[in-house]
């Protein structure tokens, strides 16, 4: 069977700087996400970071949770998406 | 588990490439609302639709949001009104007033399009049938959002030639009435052979009556996604070009079950198919005519074009067949000249003309898709240039179809704007010697031998 699906994909993508993880992670924890995996790599100069939470015990419901992020991806320069996981499993594993 | 590489493909699909989910369709079983009086059957129709469609959009963009996917469209089709109505109208104003009812629904519950408004003849026309076939041009000219279709012939039953010759002369009327709009009323209308009762495409959906009361049906799309692999592998083998097809046409199929499993759980009305076709929009890197180029064509419409078209169409197929259980509706790749900025370009440089368009649809759907031809046009050469269609796909036992648009008071050289997803075409050149004769003569073209193929 296909892993669970309820867990959310973070990317985060722009120009690299101080304190874009720590920013991230802070809104995590205080709505009570879970990260259960990070990975970074730098991409033609351009910060690609991809967490995978697990929004079960969350605080907000995951669109309001996204739109923060959103926003909070806004105020520090780069661009914050949320989406479940399931889209990302159908597309690459049989 | 998911790594950063998977998540930028699919997200560079999505920003980059236009991977999108072009529509869910839910189909509607109409054949409950039949009632003798017409009042009464329009009230049931539009109680119905407004049922079980009241969530559809919020879904849709529930979804969206979930998964950052783009869902274009969001349509219902229903069952053939011709049979829907034949109790209780008695004239073509009745059957107009059940697409005034069904556009009202639509718009109640903001969905774009409504398909439907359809008959199906391939052997005979009723009287409710002719009725409908003869209201189509005041029903498509007061409403907004109704769709028409018309099936004209099957490789059971054969070519409906009265309905053919019918047809030709309602294609004039729909680019008289609408002329100041470049005969955009055309649109809405397309003409089948072999029908599919699942498709989730307009202007050519409907819900056929061997479906359930309610389903969902899905049409993805991602030409610009089967581009960009394939300028990955230029130069290489037919056998690494189709394998990259397939793979792609894999992944985007997976997404659309994806879409279709969760708007089947989250409206609690089953999932009926996946159609697999390849739909171009006007965006640039949307287009199916660029990736024959990128196959190795100058334009679409060079010789090996046909050929480019069977092999793509084809491993879009196989790729898609792997990801879903349920694939329906259509499932080729559409080649619409006005929707396709490629096609436009081939016409525009007079790489591609009318024949040979007609040559590639015989190896993928949706037939002669989206064609402005001079509004001068005899009707019997638009009968004729349906006949042929539908002659390909009665022979070959495929679907095929014809949505012409014959542009009042333009001729070739002109351009029509048709505006957003459709786009803009150039006027083609329709061959002048004529047919009259031939769709003259009354009855139906014989279903095909079906042993001794050749």
């Amino acid at each position: 069977m296909e892993q669970s699906t309820d867990k959310t994909i973070i990317t985060v993508v722009g120009k690299d700087a101080v304190g874009i993880i720590a920013k991230v992670c802070a809104y995590l924890a205080e709505n009570q996400i879970n990260i259960l995996d990070i990975s970074q790599t730098i991409v033609q100069g351009y910060f690609n970071m991809m967490m995978i939470a697990d929004m079960g015990a969350a605080a907000k419901p995951f669109d309001e949770c996204a739109k923060d992020l959103e926003q909070l991806g806004e105020e520090i320069g780069v661009r914050i998406k949320c989406q479940r996981e399931a889209i990302f499993q159908k597309m690459h594993r049989i | 588990m998911i790594n950063i590489g998977e998540v930028r493909e699919t997200n560079a699909m999505i920003e980059q490439e236009n991977l999108d989910v072009r529509t869910i369709t839910l189909g509607i079983s109409l054949l409950d609302c039949v009632d003798s009086d017409l009042r009464k059957l329009n009230q049931n129709i539009y109680h119905k639709i407004t049922t079980i469609a009241k969530d559809l959009s919020a879904v849709g963009a529930e979804i969206e949001k979930e998964f950052a996917i783009p869902i274009v469209n969001k349509r219902i089709a229903v069952t053939p009104i011709a049979l829907i109505g034949a109790a209780a109208c008695k004239s073509e104003e009745d059957f107009a007033t059940i697409a005034d009812t069904l556009d009202r629904a639509a718009e109640a519950v903001d969905v774009n399009l409504i398909g439907g408004y359809s008959a199906l003849v391939s052997k005979g026309m009723t009287k409710a049938d002719e009725l409908l076939i003869r209201s189509i041009p005041a029903a498509l000219c007061r409403t907004k959002r109704v769709c028409s279709s018309v099936n004209l012939a099957s490789s059971r039953t054969g070519i409906n030639m009265d309905a053919v010759r019918l047809m030709g002369e309602i294609l004039l009327l729909l680019a008289e009435q609408s002329k100041d709009r470049d005969s955009a009323d055309c649109m809405k209308l397309v003409v089948f052979c072999n029908a599919p009762d699942d498709n989730p495409f307009m202007a050519g959906a409907f819900h056929g009556v061997t479906e359930a009361d309610a389903v969902i049906n899905i049409g993805v799309s991602g030409p610009g996604v089967v581009k960009t692999a394939l300028e990955r592998v230029r130069g290489e083998s037919f056998e690494v070009l189709c394998e990259t097809i397939k793979k792609t046409a894999f992944k985007v199929t997976r997404v659309g079950q994806l879409v279709a499993q969760e708007a089947s759980r989250m409206l609690n009305i089953p999932f009926g198919i996946i159609d697999l076709s390849l739909a171009p929009t006007p965006a640039i890197g949307d287009s199916v005519a660029d990736i024959l180029c990128e196959i190795g064509l100058e334009y679409a419409g060079a010789p090996g074009t046909t050929a480019a078209l069977a092999l793509l169409n084809d491993q879009v197929k196989k790729g898609g067949v792997m990801a879903s259980s349920y694939v329906g509706g259509l499932s080729g790749a559409f080649i619409p000249v006005s929707e396709d900025q490629g096609m436009i370009d081939a016409v525009q440089a007079g790489a591609i003309t009318l024949e040979k368009l007609e040559a590639m649809t015989c190896v993928c759907s949706v037939g002669l898709d989206m064609i402005a031809i001079p509004g001068d046009t005899p009707a019997a050469s638009i009968s004729g240039m349906i006949a042929d269609e539908m002659a390909l796909g009665m022979v070959n036992q495929k679907t095929t179809a014809a949505r012409l648009i014959p542009v009042a008071g333009k001729g070739v050289g002109d351009t029509v704007e048709f505006g957003g997803l459709f786009g803009y075409a150039p006027v083609m050149p329709v061959n002048p010697f004529s047919c009259e004769r031939f769709i003259a003569r009354k009855g139906r073209i014989p279903a095909p031998i079906h042993s001794f193929k050749n």
